[in-house]
């Protein structure tokens, strides 16, 4: 069980785009509401009330601060949860065959039923998306929502991932990255979607589509600037008498 | 990397548990009866001491049978089917040499051959990881197998081979920490890589996903120990191979303060591998951290 399919059917997967993403969190709350009542063991909390919380987590929103050679330095939210690797490490180093890839749409799936909690599919995941659940003693991991996304009970624009589904945003798509015609596949074409840390070799499913370069504003003032009434260095009038006031009173100037 | 005690006591004893296997595997001492009891005991209560150890830190203990199953693709699952077969192998040419004062040598050399591949098997656990870099290297199941091979031939007190499989340890361990320094950096992972934002300039990580800690980062990112790394190094260094070293080749008069001086190096040796064992886990960094802006 643990060997992974030479090839899988469908490539189900997430396009994240980094230039819309706004680091709200919502996916993270909507994903943790959705599957702990869901598919597998609830997604415990650690002292959730006390003065040191923890819990299971399945996406999590970090932000990074890029400051380019020149220029603003910008700011990008980076959620980031399985990424459904093609080659997944995590697979392969199950001893018990809990963890497995699907060879219908790729999803990497772990059988909380046989998972003896031995941590080491996490040790091998080099994007932190496994986390191990300290009440069930087994390990959690972003299902792609599969309880939700062939769910005929629910209505049709619900079958997609509850992360998905929640982004106010629209920063986060869903689809087939295998077939080159699908939407996802051809906003990745379009925007040159990448991989995380490429160099592992892990071939992720999930593609981040990376911010779109910022314009340059800065020169059109250079323009207008001659234009502008200047500001004025030293208070004039009222707010002069004011400032000298002020700073003959005890207590110092600043 | 955290270091888990029970991970850290497994493989200090078992490594030394099999590494006596394989000697007595090998008929390194040929010994029968009351004595051969006493080796397979201490041999046998090393590596299943260690494997029991090596159960606590499992989320779900009572399943543990299931990874002897997927053997021909997870080298923890070999290492599972190694050590069951080393121990049942060795257990019934322990049966021939306590009981029937025979050596089935065929049996012996098939025992010693999985005790040696349970070590390898062990370290290549580690070795296959490409997230931790510092153990991504082929120094790796060397230390193990050098480790196990020098604690065994101390413990089967083969002073022929001894202090060569000791000097031979100490090096690989000199030459595992001065690699694996070097091993993050020279990986090409970076914070840059890791978001795939490096080509646009310096990436920083501004606020974690949340406030408090997470089993990630309890896991895999363990700063505490690495302090005090260099002088654990002296520590593990002379424990572990200088002083066995000095103690084993001092001669002596009389059996007596000779098994006393075999002793005492087999305990320091054994102190001084935890200690390299805890550096081990300890100053592993795992590429996760770098989300986080830690290593």
């Amino acid at each position: 069980m643990t060997e992974l399919p030479n090839s899988t059917d469908r490539k189900m997967g997430l396009v994240i785009d980094l230039d819309t993403c706004v680091g709200c969190h919502a996916c993270v709350i909507s994903c943790k509401g959705w599957n702990t009542e869901n598919y597998g063991a609830p997604l415990s909390d650690q002292n959730p009330y006390g003065g040191d919380p923890s819990g299971t987590f399945l996406n999590r929103v970090h932000s990074y601060e890029v400051q380019p050679e020149q220029g603003h330095a910008q700011l990008i939210h980076f959620p980031k949860s399985c990424l459904h690797c093609e080659d997944a490490p995590c697979v392969t180093v199950c001893p018990t065959g809990a963890s497995y890839k699907r060879v219908e749409d790729g999803i990497v799936l772990v059988n909380e039923d046989h998972c003896i909690g031995c941590g080491l599919c996490a040790w091998s995941c080099p994007y932190g998306a496994r986390e191990l659940d300290l009440a069930e003693g087994v390990m959690k991991k972003c299902t792609l929502c599969v309880d939700r996304i062939y769910n005929e009970n629910l209505p049709e624009v619900d079958r997609i991932p509850s992360c998905v589904r929640t982004c106010p945003a629209g920063a986060r798509h869903f689809g087939d990255l295998g077939d080159p015609d699908s939407d996802v596949s051809k906003l990745v074409a379009e925007r040159g979607g990448m991989d995380l840390m490429p160099e592992l070799g892990t071939k992720p499913v999930n593609k981040y589509l990376p911010p779109r370069p910022k314009d340059t504003i800065e020169e059109e003032i250079d323009i207008l600037a001659p234009l502008l009434a200047p500001v004025a260095e030293e208070p004039q009038g009222f707010m002069g008498w004011l400032d000298k006031a002020l700073d003959k009173l005890p207590g110092g100037a600043n | 990397m955290h270091p888990a005690p029970s991970v850290i006591i497994f493989t200090t004893l078992s490594g030394l548990g099999f590494g006596l296997l394989f000697f007595l595997g090998i008929g390194q001492p040929a010994v029968t009866g009351t004595v051969a009891f006493v080796f397979y005991a201490i041999a046998f209560g090393l590596a299943c001491g260690g494997l029991l150890a090596s159960t606590f830190h499992l989320g779900h203990p009572e399943r543990a049978w299931r990874a002897l199953t997927q053997w021909k693709s997870s080298w923890l699952s070999r290492e599972g089917v190694c050590a069951v077969g080393a121990l049942i192998v060795m257990g019934l040419y322990a049966l021939g040499a306590v009981f029937m004062d025979s050596h089935w040598t065929l049996l012996g050399w098939i025992g010693a051959a999985l005790s040696l591949a349970t070590v390898f098997t062990t370290s290549m656990i580690y070795t296959q990881l490409k997230t931790i870099p510092r153990w991504n290297m082929e120094l790796t199941p060397a230390v193990f197998l050098s480790f196990s091979l020098a604690g065994g031939a101390l413990l089967a007190g083969a002073e022929a081979v001894a202090p060569w499989l000791l000097a031979i340890a100490g090096a690989v361990q000199l030459a595992y920490w001065a690699k694996g320094d070097k091993a993050l950096e020279t990986s090409g992972t970076n914070l840059g890589t890791a978001t795939g934002l490096g080509d646009r300039g310096a990436v920083r990580a501004f606020e974690p996903p949340h406030t408090g800690s997470n089993y990630l980062l309890r896991e895999f990112v363990h700063v505490v120990g690495r302090k005090h790394a260099q002088k654990l190094r002296m520590i593990a260094f002379t424990l572990g191979f200088v002083l066995p070293l000095l103690l084993i080749l001092t001669p002596v008069q009389g059996l007596v303060i000779k098994h006393v001086f075999a002793a005492l190096a087999v305990l320091s040796h054994l102190a001084g591998i935890a200690a390299s064992r805890w550096l081990f886990f300890a100053q592993a960094e795992h590429v996760v951290g770098l989300y986080y802006g830690k290593r």
